[in-house]
């Protein structure tokens, strides 16, 4: 069953210097209990993409088009009200630096059982239980005691277990995990995925795992959508886009991550620079960093999906003739 | 913690006893207060007199540790015109000024957050940028001339308001005071929002520029991620963090209001200390002033060290520490 299908989502920045196409045409769908690994580099419109589907992108950010379909009901345009009742309960959201999330002068407690609250109707004291066993589920050892402290007492590891608990808490149906593990050590990267996907499995959760990082998502997707300048430009089962990818994008990401089987092979980096997002070259917007370019990338590439289920944009796909 | 209160504490006790020396001698560099007491018909003989009955004949150096005796036992002299104890006659007008300012304090507090709150929340608003250009004309604009058009506006002009004195008091809970009747209400209605009009000007702006800063915190974001109500973002979330600033400001402020309340209460004829200090200023009513002045200090002192309490209480990651060696 889909839990959530974005078609051609479109959210942009009305800034004094202009019109920021942070994202720009972004479909995707994801299906209950799975993973979707959503990559690209930093500045593509993955974070905002996130926060298109909880509804919190703020001024000047706008959603300007496109849907956003969640359990079948349209979020676009849905009254505060009713995205208020669904965030926290129905989608929940874990962010990046879990330095910065949690309130630095609330007690975990507060921000835990306020998080319950807010959405069911039960005890105070049924309430701190669930923190508690929230708590314990993640991983937290002597959870009753972790109840009681400030965000400041726990170490940057904690603190998103104690993130990660807080957006279960209310058995979501879907998760975006906006890049959790960046600002974290590679162990503790490893645990609090460990964490994350144990949740999901156990609870029937589908999660969308925002990174930079293929590498990342290779062992936790069971797709992957990359993104690029606000667009998906190449979506697919996970072991497809890893084996076979097709866009050029796509390749020169996959050249820079070390990997087991390629061992001994150069690590390559994309030239150039992610592009201003204010200023964007028009036609394919990946076209100045692009070893395969040619003048039909001049316009825009529309979709195509030359094998089921592995939509790509671009005009020369690897796979298909390098152009003359 | 207590090692703390403590260390403060026997710190105050340094500061009052240097202000002292200060103090005390730097009045006695304004002026001979013989000369504006004693009659100038007096003859030498009575003169010599008075001199010796204020004590005035003795060596400085031996005034001052005769006076230092005597604050030691609590008494701060007599006030060379009304013959009463100095601190007799600074209590008596204290809960004059304490009552202002604490009127004016509650004023900043009940009108300074909400509108600032407002402007932060709704930056854009046309009430917001008048908002902001009213704090500005509260912090710039002079106290004294404010006051002055106050009266000319609410009480000459319109004659809405009274503008000398406290008016009736009543007692209530044992605190006798102009708050408990209508007639003192609004005796102490201008004197009280013209001492406040500078903080009420930077709690708007205070609390303005910590709603933009914390709104886009992280942890504003995930509360709100959470479903929670705005009322619960900005009422707890964004509250509980932009009050640690304002408090400490606002703490440190309370000693301000009180120590230049000596402006309104002129203006306002308010019985107060302040008025008490500027009339023994005039008459080099030596140890009034030296004991208006310590007890001020005394203030600043205590109120320091209970912001810096509070400020531990509201922001748990403060731990009051020992900041000597
Ligand atoms: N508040 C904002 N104002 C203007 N532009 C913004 C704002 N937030 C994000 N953007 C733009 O949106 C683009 C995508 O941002 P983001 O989704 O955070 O990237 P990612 O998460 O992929 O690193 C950025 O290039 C940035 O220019
Ligand atoms: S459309 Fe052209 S420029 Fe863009 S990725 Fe494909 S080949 Fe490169
Ligand atoms: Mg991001």
């Amino acid at each position: 069953m889909t839990v959530l299908s974005v078609e051609g989502l479109q959210t942009h920045f009305f800034t004094r210097a202009g019109v920021v196409k942070a994202v720009d045409g972004v479909d995707f769908a994801i299906e209950r209990g799975k993973v979707m690994g959503l990559v690209g580099e930093s500045g593509s419109g993955k974070s905002v993409t996130g926060f298109s589907i909880i509804g919190l992108v703020d001024p000047p950010g706008r959603v300007v088009g496109g849907s956003i379909r969640f359990q079948g009901e349209e979020l676009i345009g849905a009254s505060d009200r009713r995205m208020r009742e669904l965030r926290g309960s129905k989608v929940a959201m874990i962010f990046q630096d879990p330095m910065m999330t949690l309130n630095p002068v609330l007690r975990i407690d507060t921000q835990m059982i306020e998080a319950i609250l807010a959405h069911r109707d039960v005890p105070k004291r049924e309430a701190w239980a669930q923190a508690r066993d929230g708590l314990a589920q993640v991983g937290i050892p002597s959870p009753e005691e972790r109840l009681r402290a400030y965000p400041h007492q726990l170490s940057g590891g904690m603190r998103q277990r104690v993130a990660i608990a807080i957006a279960f808490l209310n058995n979501p149906d879907l998760i975006v995990a906006d890049e959790p593990t960046t600002a974290l050590d590679v162990t503790i990267q490893a645990q609090i995925i460990h964490v994350a996907q144990m949740l999901c499995r156990a609870r029937g959760a589908a999660l969308i795992w925002i990174t930079h990082d293929l590498a990342v998502v290779a062992g936790l997707a069971d797709r992957i959508s990359v993104m690029y300048a606000g667009r998906v430009v190449e979506a697919g089962p996970t072991d497809d886009v890893i084996d076979h990818p097709r866009h050029p994008y796509t390749v020169g990401l996959l050249g820079s991550v070390p990997s087991a089987n390629r061992r001994g092979e150069k690590l390559t980096q994309i030239p150039g620079m992610t592009p201003n997002m204010l200023d964007l070259p028009p036609g394919c917007a990946f076209r100045e960093r692009c070893p395969r370019a040619s003048d039909a990338c001049l316009t825009v590439p529309q979709i195509t999906a030359a094998e089921a289920g592995h939509p790509i944009r671009c005009h020369h796909p690897h796979g298909a003739a390098v152009p003359a | 913690m207590t090692v703390f209160i403590i260390r403060r504490l026997l710190q105050a006790i340094v500061v009052v006893f240097l202000m002292s020396l200060i103090v005390f001698f730097g009045v006695n560099v304004i002026g001979d207060p013989v000369d504006m007491l004693i009659n100038p018909e007096a003859d030498q003989a009575e003169i010599e007199r008075t001199i010796r009955a204020l004590g005035l004949d003795k060596p400085i150096h031996e005034q001052y540790l005769f006076f230092l005796k005597g604050v030691a036992s609590g008494d701060f002299g007599k006030s060379f015109i009304f013959g009463e104890p100095a601190l007799k006659l600074i209590l008596h007008h204290m809960p004059a000024t304490i009552e202002l300012a604490l009127v004016s304090l509650v004023m900043a507090i009940v009108l300074g957050i909400p509108l600032g709150l407002y402007a932060g929340l709704f930056p854009d608003q046309r009430i917001s940028r008048a908002i902001m250009a009213g704090s500005i004309l509260g912090f710039s604009l002079p106290t004294f001339w404010v006051g002055l058009m106050m009266i000319m506006l609410f009480a000459v002009y319109l004659g809405w308001l009274p503008s000398t004195g406290r008016g009736d008091m009543a007692e209530f809970l044992g605190i006798r005071s102009s708050l408990w009747t209508r007639d003192g209400l609004s005796h102490l209605f201008m004197p009280a929002l013209n001492l406040a009009l500078t903080n009420i000007s930077l709690v708007i702006r205070l609390t303005r520029a910590g709603v933009r800063e914390a709104m886009h915190q992280d942890y504003i974001k995930f509360a709100r991620a959470k479903g929670l109500t705005t009322r619960r973002v900005v009422g707890v979330h964004l509250m509980k963090n932009i009050l640690i600033p304002i408090v400490t400001v606002l703490g440190l402020e309370f000693g301000n209001l009180l120590a230049f309340s000596v402006v309104t209460e002129t203006i306002f004829a308010w019985p107060g200390m302040g008025k008490l200090l500027i009339d023994s200023l005039l008459q080099l009513d030596r140890p009034v002033v030296v004991a208006y002045l310590m007890i001020i200090v005394l203030f600043f002192v205590i109120i320091n060290l209970v912001v810096d309490i509070l400020y531990s209480v509201l922001d748990p990651r403060v731990r009051l520490r020992d900041q000597g060696t």
